[in-house]
């Protein structure tokens, strides 16, 4: 499933982009979104990270210049901590997690440890794929 | 587990249960060379397990990104991905 969507974005981002090496950088990102995206679709919309990822994509996706000025402003904000009613147990680990876990910033710390072990293993079998369509493609 | 956490401190058991829980979530080389780990530094190794995971797939998108400049129409690495998308 996830290797489906996946190829089918590479497909769609091959046949929609310029083979000029000036935008090599843009596509990097577009191929790194479509990663992301699959993986959230694999994973369906049952997982609040998954969930968390199409909501962010749905929005770069509407306005994509917006989006990127946006994350830069926010994640300043991000940095200056977590909600002050989370709990601190774990000190500054426990926030530094719920940063990379999308949607996390919301979760109780249980929900929050079963949506990390979800993303990691989705990220994992993304990383896997990836290796083995770029080991393919380099013969 | 009380789902009503929020503001209420940690039990020890709880705390126990999370340690387990979190150090199932990382592979068995990062688990091995943590031996026996407070939750603080477990939380910290699977935090620093995403961030490397998500620099992977930077990483990994690049590489392909440049592959792909140099992938032929006619090619047979294109007609692989075309087949397999059948």
């Amino acid at each position: 499933m996830l290797a489906l969507h996946f190829l089918r974005a590479l497909v769609r981002i091959n046949q929609t982009s310029d083979p000029s090496r000036c935008i090599v950088a843009q596509r990097s990102r577009r191929i790194k979104l479509a990663a992301y995206a699959s993986i959230a679709l694999a994973a369906g919309r049952r997982r609040a990270w998954s969930r968390a990822v199409l909501c962010s994509l749905h929005g770069r996706r509407a306005c994509r210049v917006r989006a990127l000025s946006r994350r830069r402003v926010s994640s300043g904000k991000k940095a200056k901590g977590v909600h002050p009613t989370e709990q601190r147990e774990g000190g500054g680990q426990v926030g530094e997690l719920r940063r990379l876990v999308p949607g996390g910033r919301s979760m109780e710390l249980c929900t929050l440890l079963e949506e990390a072990g979800s993303y990691i293993q989705c990220l994992t079998a993304q990383v896997q794929l990836m290796n083995m369509i770029a080991d393919s493609m380099s013969k | 587990m009380s789902s009503r956490r929020s503001g209420s401190r940690i039990t020890e058991d709880d705390l126990n249960e999370l340690v387990a829980k979190l150090q199932s979530l990382l592979p068995e080389a990062r688990r091995r060379s943590m031996g026996r780990a407070s939750a603080s530094k477990l939380l910290k190794e699977t935090c620093s397990y995403i961030k490397s995971l998500q620099r992977e797939v930077g990483d990994l998108s690049d590489r392909l990104s440049d592959l792909m400049s140099s992938l032929d129409d006619n090619s047979a690495q294109a007609e692989l991905i075309r087949s397999l998308l059948r």
